[in-house]
């Protein structure tokens, strides 16, 4: 499985040194964009785990949603009000311990979850494995691509779906309150000061 | 030749098991394939915008360089290839160089789902429609990247303004595709084109495969009115994607030069240039492949088959680059706010009933 390694390698250098480059660059527009190596990296590691659809939300809502978000908001803050944004170093002591207790609660998951083995999991099924591949080229009769598609992962779509409107339905619809509440409340607050300077610069006489 | 072939392949053969050799040269010319195609049907449709636009208005088009002209468009790369590359002194130079790159991988990354016949798919995802959405995303970056990193306003607010504009859009985009998805029970792309064979009444515009169990056989022909209208927001919603007239407040000439792209000269200016027309036929294919059968032959069993099947998948796409020709050189364009309007107050509680009326249909006939 050298494919494997090597591609997990590739990806975990591409989230280690662009979530570097968000941390400690000091333009916060190149802290923004150094996300989209970050988000992408992890969505490689997502697919070599066989979770396909995790990895195409990850794309979809991060990518596509999150990140212009963000790079949206400080475009319009930066350029058009001329405001100079950088990034500095504001209490220390609180982010440290912060970032101490995360480091505890990962490492603990690190050293006493159940780790599937490589040949455990769905991608051992996969072209990765040169093995299944040699299996499969004496099951099924074909060129290379035709046993990959035929070896394809089940995939994980249906399997969400399913659970998600089953087991976790309070917790889903519980998101969905949250992000409409959201919503509105950025609906809210965005037509708070046209509303009142209209009102203000209503003309006397009128209404 | 044969000899270096040989030792090169001893060389590798030495690190990698030789199915895993294989595996990377056929995924190779695999991905490979989309983008010869790619660059050979830019050409075509440069040549195409050049003289439908001509006809449209009466005009003879280009007609010196070759017979008829049709050597316009390689006359035309060769000229931006030699075109100095131009830099702002301002610039954001990392991001400004990025910019046409992610670009043009967001719309070939696209191409890697979409099957261009029952013989060719770069990759059978299970996923597939919803992979291509998420590709379009790294297209909104792109333009963030060069609006930002080119300093100059008009870029920026051509920018900000397709960015406004492909999010809200990409919503409405996204209810069509969930339409059509409840209907067919897959977002494979593959498996959706093959639901529809057996001709042009199988097709998810006009209901779906008749002879199928579990599509309510003809009955499903109370769907026309669903799927007509999903139709109808994908082909709306991919123009406001693409940032094609009539919704190309980002790059309208009279108000901000060329939008995002102003500040790109050369080769990067033609990377730009050529992700906008993949993407053109990407979101075409992607409709043709939704509701109008992919690759399918419109005849049943006649003209159909691995090889017509590119054909005619080629042929549906190129359909939809010339509808969008037709209406970028007919129509005027649209102001800002009736973008938004569109989009928010017309296309989404729209595509939004589209959804719910197909859901309650798929459950009642099938």
């Amino acid at each position: 499985m050298p494919l494997f390694d090597i591609f997990f390698y590739l990806f975990a250098a591409a989230i280690v040194a662009s979530a570097a480059v968000v941390c400690f660059s000091r333009n916060i527009v190149h802290a923004a964009f150094s996300l989209l190596f970050t988000f992408f990296g992890i969505a490689g590691i997502y697919v070599l785990l066989a979770a396909d659809f995790l990895a195409i939300s990850q794309v979809l809502i991060y990518v596509g949603g999150i990140l212009v978000l963000i790079v949206f908001g400080v475009m319009l803050t930066n350029r058009v009000t001329n405001i100079d944004l950088r990034s500095a170093l504001k209490s220390r002591i609180p982010a440290l311990v912060i970032c101490l207790a995360l480091l505890c609660l990962l490492g603990s998951f690190l050293v006493e979850g159940h780790w599937m083995k490589f040949d455990q999991m769905p991608w051992s099924r996969s072209p990765w494995n040169k093995d299944a591949i040699e299996q499969a080229t004496h099951a099924v009769q074909g060129t290379p691509r035709e046993i990959l598609d035929h070896q394809g992962s089940q995939g994980t779509a249906m399997a969400l779906g399913t659970l998600l409107l089953t087991d976790y339905l309070l917790p889903f619809e519980l998101v969905s309150v949250v992000l409409l509440v959201a919503l509105i409340g950025a609906a809210m607050i965005a037509r708070k000061e046209t509303f009142l300077l209209a009102k203000h610069n209503r003309p006397e006489g009128s209404r | 030749m044969t000899a270096i072939y040989q030792a090169l392949y001893e060389f590798i053969s030495r690190f990698f098991s030789p199915s895993i050799i294989t595996l990377v040269v056929t995924t190779l010319v695999y991905a490979a394939i989309p983008l010869v195609f790619i660059l050979v049907y830019g050409l075509v449709a440069i040549l195409g915008e050049m003289k439908i636009s001509a006809w449209l208005q009466d005009r003879l088009g280009p007609m010196r360089t070759g017979p008829k002209g049709i050597l316009q468009p390689i006359a035309d790369i060769l000229k931006l290839l030699q075109k100095e590359d131009t830099t702002p002194r301002a610039a954001d130079r990392p991001l400004y160089r990025l910019a046409p790159w992610v670009a043009f991988i967001g719309s070939y990354a696209a191409f890697a789902a979409l099957p261009f016949s029952v013989a060719y798919i770069g990759a059978r995802l299970n996923t597939g429609i919803f992979y291509i959405l998420s590709m379009g995303s790294l297209v909104v970056v792109s333009i963030l990247l060069a609006g930002w990193g080119s300093d100059n306003k008009y870029s920026m607010i051509g920018a900000m303004r397709s960015v406004a504009q492909i999010i809200s859009y990409e919503i409405p985009v996204a209810l069509a595709v969930i339409t059509v998805v409840v209907i067919a029970g897959s977002m494979d792309l593959q498996t959706i084109t093959d639901l529809q064979a057996g001709g042009i009444n199988n097709w998810f515009l006009l209901g779906g495969p008749k002879h199928l169990e579990g599509f309510g056989g003809s009955t499903n022909f109370v769907l026309v009115p669903v799927m007509l209208v999903a139709f109808a927001i994908y082909f709306i919603g991919s123009l406001a994607e693409t940032n094609r007239v009539p919704f190309d407040v980002p790059e309208a000439e009279s108000e901000l030069v060329a939008g995002y792209h102003t500040e790109y000269s050369g080769m990067k200016f033609a990377l730009f240039f050529l992700s906008e027309y993949a993407s053109m036929f990407a979101v075409g294919s992607v409709a043709s492949i939704l509701f109008l059968g992919g690759w399918q032959s419109p005849l049943g069993d006649t003209m159909n088959g691995p090889a017509m099947g590119f054909l005619w998948f080629i042929l549906k796409g190129l359909s939809f680059v010339f509808a969008q020709i037709w209406i970028r050189w007919t129509l005027p364009r649209f102001r800002v706010d009736q973008v938004m309007r569109i989009c928010w107050k017309v296309l989404i509680p729209f595509g939004l009933t589209a959804v719910a009326a197909a859901s309650v249909i798929a459950v009642a006939i099938q």
